[in-house]
């Protein structure tokens, strides 16, 4: 059933690289690296019951957002799907669902489509105004979520492939080292992950402006190339349309104290992150990577809406890249802290996994810190906690494309 | 103390990163593609900041990664410091 060269971190020997991992086999032939059971609200009014159901149950998690309600058409379709991955997710053991009763996304549609996709996944519904209440809905969520924590562990992990991995990558709160030390590195791991059969999404589209001519060349098809081009397009000409200058929000001021002076220079440095390897498909948000190999999602640039997008993707785990520092983690998935410069390692140390500082002063190489993220990425899917989820960051924020009516 | 005191990303760039702030007036030594340059710093340059190792007259593209990442509003002497006071982009822009 796997492959028998898989190895684990403490199977492997000398310079191998382990591509074994201990991940949890879902029915449907998935692997997830977590076991969440996750408290979804399927509309703004009804996060403080999902937040009180979690309080309450060791074990599970829960996000909050402020959609859900007066949205219409695409912009609705792209709220109910990313809720709806959040479910679905390889992560996630158990999911309730929380509703107010009178909303446009209708929590009974979201848990019946969750349970329609993974029919062995507990699903609970939990609508607040039929249950009478907000103690009352969180009492009932609490009851079933307790049930799924329980059954979920003592669920047991099995030898898994780095080849049914997903890894998304991100960069936030670049400086001018990001693109010199860590995203390089995490290229290297993207480029190991993929000849081992794995796939790696790209996003932030904002952040490729002025480098997509380098994406675009290593597109599989002409269509693909031409994908590049439009979502890059698309993207200038929505800053162009509020008649704004971009550069009054990229770079951002933290990105120009830390002496990158352009979106260029930014993106430039940013798409060093995704490796090498061809670029196999462009995608719209929050829709599933069906390919293996390297996919560019297209995303804002805002960190979380990033994050969450490439989530409800189906990315397991996120390595994201920081020169200013970032704390932000996904309620789901394992976020692995990489520091471009020695001196922030140091400073938000709580907040930080691993240094790529170290080819800064030239004491590694990027090739041996990207081989150092490969290993990191296989001991982080077994269940090695990352500081993220640790210090218990649950960031959650889905892009909008309409307003709220 | 560190053996470079700035990075030279692809042989044709005609602006170096600094991994360690200069303070100026400063010789510093840049491993560019055709062996080491001496480039005289006239400006403080902070970490992580660029100066330029050749002079880039007004309009000019100015050169990382092997890539343009703006053009020159000034000329810009060798050993200047090059941020958003003398470079423009020349993407995601409202203005024309």
């Amino acid at each position: 059933m796997f492959p028998i060269r898989s190895l684990t971190p403490q199977q492997a020997k000398g310079n191998a690289l382990a591509t074994g991992f201990m991940g949890y086999r879902r029915t449907d032939g998935t692997v997830g690296i977590r076991n969440h059971v996750i408290i979804i609200p399927s509309v703004v009014c009804a996060n403080r019951v999902a937040r009180g159901i979690s309080q309450l149950v060791i074990g599970t998690t829960w996000v909050e957002h402020q959609h859900g309600c007066t949205q219409l058409g695409a912009d609705a379709a792209l709220t109910k799907r990313t809720l709806v991955a959040h479910g679905t997710h390889p992560n996630v053991y158990g999911v309730v669902v929380v509703g107010l009763g009178c909303e446009t996304l209708r929590a009974q549609d979201m848990a019946a489509e969750i349970k329609e996709t993974c029919p062995d996944k507990p699903v609970h519904l939990v609508i607040i105004q039929d249950e009478g209440g907000s103690v009352k809905a969180i009492a009932a969520g609490a009851s079933a979520a307790c049930e799924m924590s329980g059954s979920a562990s003592s669920m047991e992990r099995t030898l898994s492939d780095v080849s049914e991995l997903i890894l998304g990558t991100e960069c936030g709160g670049s400086d001018a080292c990001s693109g010199i030390s860590a995203n390089p590195a995490l290229g290297v791991a993207c480029d190991l992950l993929i000849d081992a059969g794995g796939s790696v999404v790209l996003a932030e589209t904002t952040e490729l402006i002025g480098a997509e001519h380098l994406i675009a060349a290593r597109a599989v098809s002409e269509e693909v190339t031409a994908r590049c081009y439009d979502v890059i397009r698309r993207c200038e000409d929505s800053a162009k349309a509020m008649g704004v200058d971009m550069r009054g929000g990229q770079p951002t001021p933290g990105n120009i104290e830390g002496g990158l002076s352009s979106i260029e220079e930014k993106s430039l440095g940013c798409i060093y992150k995704a490796g090498t390897k061809p670029l196999q498909d462009v995608i719209d948000y929050a829709m599933p990577v069906t390919k293996k190999g390297l996919i560019w999602m297209d995303t804002p640039g805002q960190d979380i809406e990033q994050l969450t997008g490439m989530i409800a993707g189906g990315c397991h785990i996120v390595v994201f890249t920081t020169g200013r520092g970032t704390c932000c983690g996904s309620p789901i998935a394992p976020a692995i802290k990489i520091a471009t410069n020695t001196a922030i390692f140091e400073k938000m140390k709580d907040n930080m996994d691993m240094n790529a500082g170290t080819i800064i002063t030239g004491e590694d190489s990027i090739q041996q810190v990207g081989k150092r993220i490969f290993a990191e990425v296989v001991q982080v899917a077994s269940g090695k906690l990352v500081r993220a989820e640790i210090l218990g960051f649950n960031d959650f924020a889905i892009k909008r494309i309409g307003p709220s009516m | 103390m560190l053996t470079r005191k700035a990075i030279m990303m692809e042989g044709m760039d005609n602006v170096v990163t600094v991994v360690e702030p200069i303070e100026a007036p400063a010789e510093i030594v840049v491993e560019a593609a055709g062996g080491k340059v001496v480039v005289h710093v006239t400006d403080n340059i902070p970490f992580g900041h660029k100066f330029a190792i050749r002079d880039i007259r007004e309009g000019g593209l100015i050169l990382k990664y092997g890539e343009p990442i703006g053009v020159a509003r000034v000329d810009i002497k060798a050993g200047q410091h090059v941020h958003v006071h003398n470079l423009e982009s020349r993407r995601g822009r409202g203005d024309h």
